[in-house]
């Protein structure tokens, strides 16, 4: 049984009317600070809260990410939601369940265990009490805390948690509906922001009269300090003007970023702090053979199909904010901070197109925000251009990763090394003190930048050193992370932060170590590996795929395999591929296992594990970002191709964990796992290794001829 | 017939059918289908995700071939058929891949499918068919960062077979 200690959101949040209502015609409210960011979380919230209180699921009305009420439960993100809201819910629908149960047995003049909940009516002996949730509703304070008291179910008890409910917010989408992008309202006003191209960029000038000419109707032109703006009733009107200022901006000053930003050299040139962290006993001598190689990954960029969208109303002091943010409580706290509306501001979370990271919805948030208080008593819709969505964007972060290791003579690492350079992978609104809004910096008076960003500390996942430290069996590991900082553009968290790139060095250099060695890369691997899960996700994709396949190796087909446990205490995952390689790299088929515990909806998770290999696969094979004439030169998606459909290899899930466990997140585990599955696939296909990231067809080319 | 006010000075009139009804469009023949689906019509669920004939977020159908909408001006649609997702099921109920879409739980954020749904459509009025190769080739157009591509291909098989009226378990 799950062990009933209270989960931090319900010591943050503790009265159960936070979490729980009844409402008219047998709804039932459940209310959740975790935001639906297209992962599918509503739909595993539901399905808890349906199993804890015995209701159809159908019956329940998810409130999510709205500051005006329910609970607080800061940002979605790093795959911890189903454990922590799905906690706090399973507890406080136990408790409810457990209340009305008493109180009717209470009016019934019954033992409460004599009673059961059947779709939310009390039920006796197989018969119907006359007594329901709803008429019992207004004779118990849910106004109470929760006491964590009440029992919640055992795995083995679930009818709804392990089944595939059908996501909650599919059939509204498939229509057409349920996005930020279709709000209306009668007094809406549409706007672009004309954006900065870098840090600190002063606009000289902006040829007011040419942009209102392609708007070819009438729009507003707001300037102050750096930030313009442009509004008007028809949007199409405005989008256009949006599209010719930003030719027509004429930018100075600040700091233009050089052609080779995207470069080891460039991130290795920059200021960095760099510590030391020694885990385990160091070898007493160091002379055994020694393996060492360095590997890159570019700044990349989240590239989410629908462009970032916010609305804003200011009337009678106050402020209410519409946005797809991850973090409606951190937004509403910064909006009000840098708009001097102190307990006037309310976020109202609505849905966008699919979140992977730091995007720019807070970013428009603050755009939309602003323009309100400019134009009180309207409605004021902004979204980012496609351009802008490449630009003006936070970026995933760099990494240079350097692995060394010093073998035994039983050819097993004596000593382990990792050396990991990255800028910070957080700069959402409210780290380093700062509000981190775009915009706010191109108005007057802009705060100032923290003197230091540090990364996210260890304790909390790590940002560049998230999986830094292998999980295998090393007797003594140094980590040595440099915090590239300060850097003159805003990185911050991309899908698994510093995951994504660890695991892609870790596993490429096991399978180094294995040929070092002599050795089979799986079973290398299992050799070094005493964690029982570990073991048995990497078994079942080399079971699988049918590791290690018969292709010769430097022959243009390869399988690789590639493990990790995210944040090493989220799920495990092993990933396999298999490759051709040409003048291109084609994905043929990927398998994966993952063992995530108890799974509240297994399709979901599927899905999610099946659309992280994509996006990963994608990462590993197209993906950097250009930058020429001092800004992010790859603006639209000819120059920054992803994986399309023509290039979809097929792709199979295996779950391999076992429902008594708890659950454990799934939205990233796939990421380095692919990658490095990929990696080591290509290096056996070419017979030569390619270390940095994309594995584009510029560097096979290179490799080839090399 | 739907009119929406005149938008500049221009008297111009454009005449479209957007899901079987002629529409009477004033103003600014150059503003693209989309804007007007979008802001005039209420049409909302073809999508905006570039504008630039790249991602495919906003494909309809003009006389039954999948467009982009973003980029077309209503001006040069003079006359034509117009047909988004909310006309897909012809008035009757979801359409055959977008029920396909639901049973197959192709999708995470929902972003790209209006724009798939289209596509996919136009490839089943010819081929109920498909292999998953014509699946590919017929989406490839189409960009989804939430990587549902796979399930979308079954989800075309599956509608394909029940528009044969076979129900075919063997495409789940
Ligand atoms: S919005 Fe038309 S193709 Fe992207
Ligand atoms: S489901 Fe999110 S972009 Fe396709």
């Amino acid at each position: 049984m799950i062990p009933n200690t209270l989960p931090q959101s319900l010591i943050d949040n503790p009265l159960l009317s936070d979490w729980i209502g009844f409402e008219p015609e047998g709804r039932v409210r459940v209310s959740t600070g975790k935001v639906e960011i297209g992962q599918g979380i509503l739909t595993a919230l539901v399905q808890i809260a349906a199993e804890e209180l015995d209701v159809a699921p159908s019956r329940i009305r998810t409130v999510s990410g709205e500051t005006s009420g329910g609970p607080n439960e800061g940002v979605t993100a790093g795959s911890t939601s189903v454990a922590m809201s799905g906690a706090a819910i399973r507890l406080a629908c136990a408790e409810v369940r457990a209340l009305f149960l008493a109180h009717g047995a209470d009016r019934l003049g019954v033992p409460a265990e004599s009673l059961v909940v059947e779709d939310g009516r009390l039920r006796r002996d197989g018969r119907d009490t006359g007594h329901d949730y709803w008429s019992l509703a207004a004779e118990i304070d849910l106004t109470r805390p929760a006491t964590g008291g009440a029992p919640a179910k055992s795995p083995t008890q679930y009818r709804v948690v392990g089944t595939d409910l059908p996501r909650v917010d599919l059939p509204a989408k498939i229509e057409g509906r349920g996005f930020i992008h279709d709000m209306v309202a009668p007094d809406l006003v549409h706007a672009r922001i004309v954006h900065r191209p870098w840090r600190d960029a002063r606009l000289a000038s902006l040829d007011e009269a040419a942009v209102r000419r392609a708007a070819g109707l009438p729009i507003e032109i707001l300037r102050e300090g750096d930030f313009a703006a442009l509004l008007g009733e028809r949007e199409f009107a405005v989008q256009r003007a949006a599209l010719i200022a930003r030719e027509k901006a004429v930018w100075e000053g600040g700091t233009p970023l050089p052609d080779d930003t995207n470069s080891p050299d460039w991130v290795l040139a920059q200021p960095s702090r760099t510590r030391v962290v020694d885990t385990g006993t160091p070898p007493e001598r160091e002379d055994g053979e020694v393996v060492s190689a360095t590997y890159w990954r570019p700044f990349q960029t989240y590239g989410s199909i629908g462009p970032s969208c916010a609305l804003a109303r200011f009337e009678d002091g106050q402020l209410t904010v519409w946005s797809h943010t991850q973090n409606p409580y951190a937004l509403r706290e910064q909006l009000a901070r840098c708009l001097g509306l102190d307990g006037a501001v309310t976020v109202l979370h609505r849905q966008a197109a699919g979140c992977y990271g730091h995007n720019t919805a807070d970013d428009a948030a603050f755009d939309a925000a602003f323009l309100a208080t400019r134009r009180p008593g309207r409605t004021v819709r902004v979204l980012f251009t496609r351009e802008d969505e490449f630009m003006a964007a936070p970026f995933g972060a760099a990494m240079v990763i350097g692995l060394r290791a010093v073998l035994g003579p039983d050819r097993r690492p004596a000593s382990w090394t990792i050396d990991i350079a990255s800028p910070v992978h957080s700069n959402r609104p409210g780290s380093h003190g700062h509000h981190g809004f775009r915009s706010r910096e191109a108005l007057p008076d802009p705060p100032p930048q923290p003197v230091i960003r540090n990364d996210n500390p260890d304790a909390a996942g790590g940002g560049a050193t998230r999986n830094g430290y292998a999980l295998y069996d090393l007797p003594f590991h140094r980590l040595i992370h440099r915090t590239v900082d300060p850097v003159p553009l805003r990185t911050s968290s991309l899908r698994g932060l510093g995951a994504y790139a660890n695991i892609f060095a870790i596993e490429s250099f096991m399978d180094e170590l294995a040929e070092a060695a002599g050795a089979d890369a799986v079973a290398y691997r299992l050799s070094l590996m005493s964690d029982p899960r570990a073991r048995a996700v990497i078994e079942a994709a080399a079971e699988m795929c049918g590791w290690p396949g018969d292709a010769p190796r430097g022959e243009g087909r390869g399988l690789g395999l590639g493990f990790g446990r995210y944040k090493n205490r989220a799920a495990y995952m092993a990933v396999a591929a298999e490759v051709e390689v040409d003048e291109a790299v084609r994905l043929v088929r990927i398998w994966g296992a993952a063992d995530c515990g108890l799974v509240i909806t297994p399709d979901g998770a599927k899905n999610q594990l099946e659309g992280g290999i994509i996006q990963a696969a994608s990462w590993a094979l197209k993906e950097e970002l250009r930058f020429a004439d001092g800004k992010v030169a790859t603006t639209n998606w000819d120059d920054y191709p992803i994986l399309r459909f023509s290039e979809m290899p097929e792709i199979e899930i295996r779950l391999v964990g076992e429902s008594r466990d708890p659950p454990l997140g799934v939205g990233e585990a796939a990421m380095g796992p692919t990658a490095a599955a990929i990696g080591n696939a290509v290096a056996r296909a070419l017979g030569t290794r390619i270390r940095a990231l994309p594995l584009s067809r510029e560097r096979i080319m290179a490799a080839l001829l090399a | 017939m739907t009119t929406t006010p005149a938008t500049a000075d221009d008297t111009t009139e454009t005449i479209l059918i957007v899901n079987g009804a002629p529409v009477r469009l004033a103003g600014d023949p150059t503003r693209p289908l989309l804007a007007v689906l979008r802001e005039e019509l209420g049409l909302v669920g073809t999508r905006f995700g570039c504008g630039q004939e790249q991602c495919g977020a906003c494909m309809v159908l003009i006389d039954g071939e999948p467009v982009y909408s973003c980029s077309r001006e209503i001006g040069a649609l003079a006359g034509r058929s117009i047909v988004t997702v909310e006309g897909l099921g012809g008035g009757r109920g979801l359409h055959p891949l977008q029920q396909a879409l639901l049973d197959e739980q192709a999708g995470q954020c929902g972003y790209c499918l209006s724009g798939m749904m289209i596509s996919g459509a136009a490839l089943l009025e010819r081929n109920r068919r498909p292999s998953r190769r014509e699946i590919l080739d017929a989406l490839d157009r189409h960009l989804c960062r939430c990587g549902v591509h796979n399930r979308v291909v079954r989800a075309v098989r599956r509608a394909g077979a029940a528009m044969d009226g076979l129900v075919d378990e063997g495409t789940a």
